[in-house]
């Protein structure tokens, strides 16, 4: 465990972990109950932060994915990969606390709203780049693949978004939201600052993993040794057969 | 640019020809959407209200499906053979390879849709639409929004194990925005719009369509010539 | 990494004395590749290293080599398809991938795989390549100089032979600099060996030629150059190739 990046990431997880609870202890303790939804509504401290931070590491892996494409330096390609893992796990638990609220509050697991569904399909067009990833042996050609599919994916995120809130708005008005007390902005801060902390120092680490893979599968061995010119007129390197073959 | 534009128009001659050439699979890709918009009236059942209501969503369902099937061929009869590479060595400028491909594919979707429509409303009992031009245009900007992203991803998967699953994966999620406006956009047109919801979905699908034909055709060379 | 030009001395310590009788008049011609170190890599495995060559305008040269010594990486990295882990390379003296466009208009390759549609008959294909020139051809006549005239089937049908003859015809239709030419011979019969010797024969420009079978292709070749894991290990007249040939894979048994 010498490398910086590895360090970092490590730092970065606990104090993310810490600040997160932190932001917990006190949305669940400290604060008041949410007024329309009462203690269910306590999910608004992990939910956001969580949604937070999955659409800015998707905006990182966009941005990697830009350097990746351009210099072809294989730390963007791992950068991209830790976004795009840390992102779409990201998303994931989104879609299991949104359908963890959903239940008390909508009586059912799942709903058309606009944000859950655009959460399903981006965790659904990011968990399948990470899939393409492994199918790929060739190192350029997966670190090109790579870029262009998150490229690609993240241009669809407000598209996806757009059209699910206008398809979702014509059968049921669009879920409305708790509105932020003034009590509630402390707790919300530090978890989501927590969260980013924490999802940055993933990222790092799975960076570095990727790093360490990539370096191995790039791990050239020294050119061969120059091999000896081969003589034709010299009877003592030559074959006794070369007389036959002529 | 005027090269580009000509490369364009000389890949979309040659794929037409190497369609009408094997223009049996074509008629096979046919049969198939019309098979699978029967199959959608099977799993919902003999309530034709109800299958009227949907028969928007049948017919891009069974457009989309059909369209992994052509896109996946389309890549392929380039890639069996290295012709991807005499092309390219041709010299061929990708984006031209890329948009005469897609405007090939787009235009294969339409002509499968000329099938698949009048199967979709005469087995749904939708019946006759009134305003066929405005169905037609939703047609060609529906099948649109599916070829260019469908040929870029079809390109990038072409020499990949598992590419007849990695492809739809990877489209599927994509094209929500395209398949979302196109089957809102077809049932207004075949039931009626009194909310004046129709030019919005049209919007909506321009829109896909400039974004992913434009930023295709810009990343088409990466994927082909890296 | 710098590499010594170890096996540039190799090239020029064959080449004097046993050189082709036009030497001199080669030497004046124009560079059509120009490769210094030239190495690729793919994975772990040089497939090419350190390789130096030189070829003037109107050599024909012919690429010797057992199988995974290196023979279609060299073509392939010529063919600008691909690039070069190490080592500069340039083709009539552009760069081959700041004029990537211009490089190629001037190459023309037949490959393992052909290259070619198989739902189209000979002339279908002919046509699509004559389109994508830009120029008139004649290829009705095209198709009678390859014998391939009175064939309307798609191209799954034919024979290896009748293939081999099609790619030749797309490369006389192109009228490239530099042809390169990946096994023209195999799985050919020798009836369909002679054709294409013929037609290689006739074909304008520099000619690259990777072959296993080396007398039939040094009969038309000027300079042969033998690569042995991935390395250039001999250069000199085509004559020579076969001797060089025995020679090299008499060291490998040996080893």
């Amino acid at each position: 465990m010498k490398s910086p990046l590895a360090i970092v990431g490590l730092i970065f997880v606990v104090l993310g972990m810490l600040a997160t609870a932190a932001g917990h202890w006190i949305g669940l303790f400290v604060a008041p109950p949410e007024a329309m939804m009462g203690d269910v509504g306590r999910i608004l401290y992990v939910h956001v932060p969580t949604a937070w931070a999955a659409l800015i590491f998707f905006m990182v892996a966009f941005v990697a994915a830009i350097g990746s494409l351009w210099s072809g330096w294989r730390g963007f390609d791992a950068a991209t990969t830790g976004a795009v893992e840390v992102g779409t796990v990201l998303t994931f638990l989104l879609l299991i606390q949104g359908s963890i609220w959903a239940r008390p509050t909508w009586n059912t697991w799942w709903t058309w709203d606009p944000r859950l569904t655009t959460s399903a399909v981006l965790a659904a067009a990011f968990g399948v780049v990470l899939l393409m990833r492994r199918l790929i042996d060739q190192p350029a050609k997966r670190q090109m693949a790579t870029a262009v599919a998150t490229i690609i994916a993240f241009v669809d995120v407000p598209v996806v978004y757009f059209s699910v809130k206008w398809w979702a708005s014509l059968h049921q008005q669009a879920s409305t939201r708790a509105s932020m007390d003034s009590v509630m902005g402390l707790p919300l801060g530090v978890a989501a600052l927590g969260m980013l902390v924490m999802g940055t120092g993933l990222m790092l680490l799975r960076t570095k993993v990727e790093l360490v893979r990539l370096a191995h599968e790039a791990d050239a061995p020294e050119l061969p040794p120059t091999a000896a010119p081969l003589r034709l007129d010299d009877p003592a390197g030559g074959d006794p057969t070369l007389d036959e073959a002529t | 640019m005027t090269r580009v534009f000509a490369m364009t128009l000389t890949i979309l001659r040659k794929d037409l020809l190497v369609e009408w050439r094997a223009r049996a699979q074509a008629v096979a890709l046919l049969g198939f959407a019309a098979v699978v918009l029967l199959l959608f009236s099977f799993a919902v059942g003999p309530d034709s209200t109800m299958l009227a209501k949907h028969a928007g969503g049948y017919l891009w369902l069974a457009l989309l499906l059909a369209s992994t099937l052509l896109l996946g061929r389309s890549l392929q009869t380039e890639v069996e053979t290295d012709a991807l590479e005499a092309l390219l060595l041709a010299p061929v400028p990708p984006a031209a390879l890329f948009y005469g491909k897609a405007l090939a594919n787009a235009g294969l979707l339409v002509m499968v849709a000329l099938v698949a429509v009048p199967v979709d409303l005469a087995i749904t009992g939708a019946g006759i639409v009134e305003n066929p031009v405005l169905l037609a245009l939703i047609v060609v900007l529906g099948a649109a929004g599916i070829a260019a992203p469908g040929t870029f991803y079809a390109a990038l998967t072409a020499r990949i194990d598992g590419r007849q699953l990695l492809l739809p994966l990877l489209l599927f999620p994509l094209v929500v925005p395209a398949l979302l406006a196109s089957v809102k956009a077809t049932s207004l047109v075949m039931t009626g719009d009194p909310m004046e919801q129709l030019p919005g979905w049209i919007a909506l699908l321009v829109c896909f369509d400039a974004i992913y034909w434009s930023l295709c055709g810009l990343l088409f060379e990466k994927v082909v010539d890296g | 990494m710098p590499i010594p030009p170890a096996s540039a001395a190799a090239e020029e310590a064959s080449a004097p004395g046993a050189g082709p009788p036009v030497e001199g008049a080669v030497a004046e011609r124009a560079v059509v590749v120009q490769a210094r170190g030239l190495s690729r890599r793919f994975g772990r495995r040089w497939a090419l290293a350190r390789l130096d060559l030189t070829v003037h305008a109107g050599e024909r040269l012919l690429v010797v080599g057992a199988n995974g010594s290196g023979k279609s990486t060299l073509l392939t990295l010529l063919s600008t398809l691909l690039a070069p882990t190490e080592g500069q390379l340039s083709l009539f003296g552009l760069d081959p991938v700041r004029d990537r466009a211009r490089v190629r208009a001037r190459i023309g390759m037949v490959r393992h795989a052909h290259g070619l549609y198989e739902d189209l008959s000979a002339r279908d294909n002919l046509v699509v390549r004559a389109r994508l020139l830009g120029r008139p051809v004649d290829v009705a006549g095209l198709l009678a100089t390859v014998g391939l005239d009175d064939r309307v089937e798609p191209l799954r049908s034919y024979s290896a032979g009748m293939r081999k003859r099609l790619q030749l015809a797309c490369v006389r239709l192109e009228m490239p600099d530099l042809v390169l030419l990946d096994e023209p011979f195999s799985a050919l019969d020798p009836a369909g060996c002679a054709d294409v010797a013929a037609l290689v024969g006739e074909l304008p420009g520099t000619v690259l030629i990777a072959s296993h079978q080396v007398d039939r292709a040094a009969a038309i070749c000027t300079r042969a150059i033998l690569l042995d894991g991935g390395q250039l290990r001999w250069s000199g007249p085509a004559d020579q190739a076969w001797r060089a040939w025995k020679a090299v894979q008499a060291q490998g048994a040996a080893r």
